[in-house]
């Protein structure tokens, strides 16, 4: 493949074989391990943005475990997506903290806003809406987080302009 | 050793095991509900919690090792709330449905009702969501039943190695099922059954095919022909209230009879057809091998068992070639009634309705395969596990415990003891040594009451060696070759011995492998519950009666000559290889 010239990243071009061979190698640096199954998925999911059930059988076959063993951790940790993510995914934190200072009306009006439920995606792929119970920001209560960036106090007005940001 | 109290009670009990145990060898026996001795001891239902002074909750006595000086009070106010709390919890997300369950009567989670006494359902609301999976011919799942012990998921996953259930999702969405809801037939159950052997609900269930054969029964154009798996005998009777190992042949034959069979006939049978045919099979392999043919596949594999069969076509799809390609007996026996038999008597095939009992849930599946045709006609119409036997047998209203004696039909009803510890682990195996020795050597097999004592009992794999010495001229060429064999029950201990045959480096010349852990006498079709005692006990029952028998060897079966003589011709002839033989299915996971 011809380097990008703009030296930006180029994981967006990889392809899907060479997706998988970063993945396999990552199984077979952790495999053997105890308690790893977690650490492969969580890095699959960053390779591959979510966890298709393929992947989910590649990862099974590699580590000699029963697809349904992987399929019950993925559905287990709300973290872990079976199903393709919007570019930019948005999580709000519904811990004891948030909860009661508002985090279930900025779900309330981040549903509105989006048009779609918790665990979704925007048609134009652009958004995905999750909850989170407790993202260790309690002092900031209530939060949210889009992708990396956690926003403090939130409320449900402000919700509209935050958004703006990533069109 | 430990000292602790319990409920005041200075005890003395060994060091490592648990307060459950500890109690149980003291007479207390702890209500309890998930915990399986020896197999399942994980405290997910919580049922058996006691009070552990000093400690800050309420502990698991299946869980916790006992402690010197530990104080335990198993009966306190607090326990008992706690336990009723805990059951009313899990009945609120149960049907309770129980007059129209399969498993009235005789489940587990009545049973502690009964024991725990509630008055009243205090806790009503959302039960979760409810899927029935029929998809396999052999096991019905129904997971608004399933109260989430988990028994079956260590059964399948450990015991087994197979890992087709697990828990999905969390909290109320749990599930216990394969991936992505996929139902058993499209994922790569082996059918093995055994799970509907643990689970304490209705949540896992044989296929029930009890209503096609009294339809049948009932029908005045149809021959109905029974025949019983040598397993089934020496369990039967625990379904109605025998002690576990004994042997009821002669009251089921009896029973079978009175119920409306035309033919009762013995499985046995066409297990030592069986021996003749897999042992000749052998016998060609070995020849091949030692001629320096290199396509010649060893070791040969037997094929009795359709749950290890589907096993292997998902798990090692490329070795199906070490399958030996003899049918299981009960379809041998289902492709000679509707030939042999049928002809005999004179009577049109399509006629003929056949029925196994099986001790196995995995035969209910292997009658569906599309090989197992002849002439159009299935080998075998219906296959009855044995508890559906029984339920029939109470329906139809039969004393069961007064039955007087009764004997299968000729032809296909006369058995050697070889025949009968095909239900075994190690059964096959000896069965064909019985017969490949003497074939060989023109010698009995030389080992005390003929039984290969290395490859007897429940471990896992088991292993041993046999040396020709002296043998007959025409087997000259395997003057002094070591015979290697090895036998293993459970699908976990085949899958070590497949990873053996898969990296080219198995020792073995033949191997008997059985899906279920102890053998058919342990199957998924069999009573509950089934443990390793219960398993021992069965096990010296079939040994007693194989012993019992005057004729012990496979080539000795008089009806088995015959039919060679009047019909089959050879051994791996024509007509075998058309009735007796099959192919295998590469089917992956």
């Amino acid at each position: 493949m011809m380097a990008n010239q703009k030296g930006a990243c180029e994981c967006r071009q990889e392809t899907e074989e060479q997706k998988y061979q970063r993945i396999s190698r990552v199984i077979e640096e952790y495999k053997g391990r105890e308690g790893s199954l977690i650490q492969i998925l969580h890095m699959a999911q960053g390779i591959f943005g979510y966890l298709p059930l393929e992947l989910q059988q590649f990862i099974a076959q590699k580590l000699d475990k029963p697809l349904s063993e992987i399929y019950g951790v993925t559905t287990f940790y709300s973290f872990f997506a079976t199903k393709p993510r919007g570019e930019n995914t948005i999580r709000v934190c519904l811990g004891t903290a948030c909860y009661v200072r508002g985090g279930k009306k900025i779900i309330d009006r981040l549903q509105e806003i989006l048009s779609i439920g918790v665990g979704e995606t925007t048609g134009d792929g652009k958004f995905t809406l999750e909850v989170m119970r407790c993202i260790g920001a309690c002092g900031l209560a209530p939060a949210i987080t889009i992708n990396d960036q956690v926003y403090k106090q939130v409320n449900p007005d402000k919700l509209q302009t935050i958004i703006e940001k990533y069109y | 050793m430990v000292n602790l109290t319990i409920n005041n009670k200075p005890v003395s009990v060994r060091e490592g095991i648990t307060i459950f145990e500890a109690a149980k060898q003291n007479n207390i026996l702890i209500p309890h509900f998930c915990y399986l001795e020896g197999v399942h001891q994980i405290g997910s239902c919580r049922i058996c919690v006691v009070e552990v002074e000093g400690a800050r909750s309420l502990q698991a006595s299946c869980m916790v090792q006992v402690r010197e000086g530990m104080k335990v009070h198993t009966n306190t106010s607090k326990v008992k709330k706690a336990r009723k709390v805990l059951y009313e919890l899990m009945l609120s997300d149960h049907p309770r449905d129980c007059l129209s369950c399969a498993r009235n009567q005789n489940c587990e989670f009545q049973k502690l009702g009964e024991l725990i006494q509630i008055n009243e359902f205090r806790f009503e609301g959302e039960k979760s969501k409810i899927s029935v999976d029929e998809s396999s011919p052999s096991i019905v799942r129904d997971t608004s039943k399933c109260i989430l012990c988990r028994r079956c998921v260590t059964i399948c996953n450990q015991v087994q190695g197979v890992g087709v259930l697990n828990a999905q999702k969390r909290g109320f969405k749990t599930q216990i099922g394969p991936a992505e809801e996929l139902p058993l037939n499209s994922v790569n159950c082996a059918f093995c059954g055994q799970c509907t052997t643990v689970c304490p609900v209705g949540a896992l269930q044989e296929k029930d095919s009890i209503q096609t054969v009294w339809n049948a029964l009932f029908d005045k154009n149809k021959r109905v022909v029974i025949q019983t798996a040598p397993a089934i005998r020496a369990a039967l009777g625990e379904e109605f209230g025998y002690n576990p190992g004994t042997l009821v042949t002669g009251k089921m034959v009896t029973a079978l009879r009175d119920m409306g069979f035309h033919d009762v006939f013995d499985t046995n049978f066409a297990a030592d057809l069986t021996i003749i045919e897999e042992g000749h099979e052998l016998l060609q392999r070995l020849i091949n091998a030692l001629t320096g043919d290199k396509t010649a596949t060893l070791p040969m594999i037997t094929s009795c068992s359709p749950g290890w069969i589907k096993y292997v076509e998902h798990t090692f799809p490329e070795e199906l070639e070490h399958l030996s390609t003899c049918k299981s007996p009960h379809m041998m026996l289902g492709a000679l009634v509707k030939s042999y038999y049928a002809k005999k008597i004179g009577v049109d095939p399509k006629d003929i309705f056949v029925v196994s009992v099986m001790p196995c849930t995995a035969k209910k599946f292997e009658i569906t395969r599309p090989e197992m045709v002849n002439d159009g006609y299935p080998n075998v119409d219906a296959v009855l596990t044995t508890r559906e036997l029984a339920r029939m047998i109470k329906d139809a209203g039969i004393e069961f415990k007064e039955l007087a004696g009764g004997k299968f039909d000729d032809p296909l009803g006369l058995s050697t003891g070889a025949a009968d510890i095909f239900a075994a682990t190690g059964g096959v195996m000896e069965a064909a040594l019985r017969t490949v020795y003497e074939v060989v050597t023109g010698r009995e097999l030389p080992f005390d009451k003929l039984h290969v004592t290395p490859i007897v009992g429940l471990s896992q794999i088991k292993t041993a060696e046999l040396k020709i010495e002296n043998p007959l001229p025409e087997y000259r060429f395997l003057d002094g070759v070591t015979v290697k064999i090895a036998v293993t029950s459970g699908l976990a201990g085949a899958k070590k011995l497949m990873t053996e045959v898969a990296g080219d480096n198995s020792p073995y010349h033949f191997i008997e492998v059985m899906g279920c852990p102890g053998g058919c006498i342990s199957g998924g079709g069999q009573p509950r519950p089934t443990n390793n005692m219960v398993r021992k006990l069965r096990l010296e029952a079939i040994y007693k009666e194989d012993e019992g028998k005057e004729l012990r060897k496979s080539h000795q079966n008089p009806f088995i000559t015959k039919l060679y003589d009047d019909f089959l011709e050879k051994p791996l002839g024509h007509r075998s290889h058309e009735l007796l033989h099959t192919h295998y299915v590469k089917r992956g996971i």
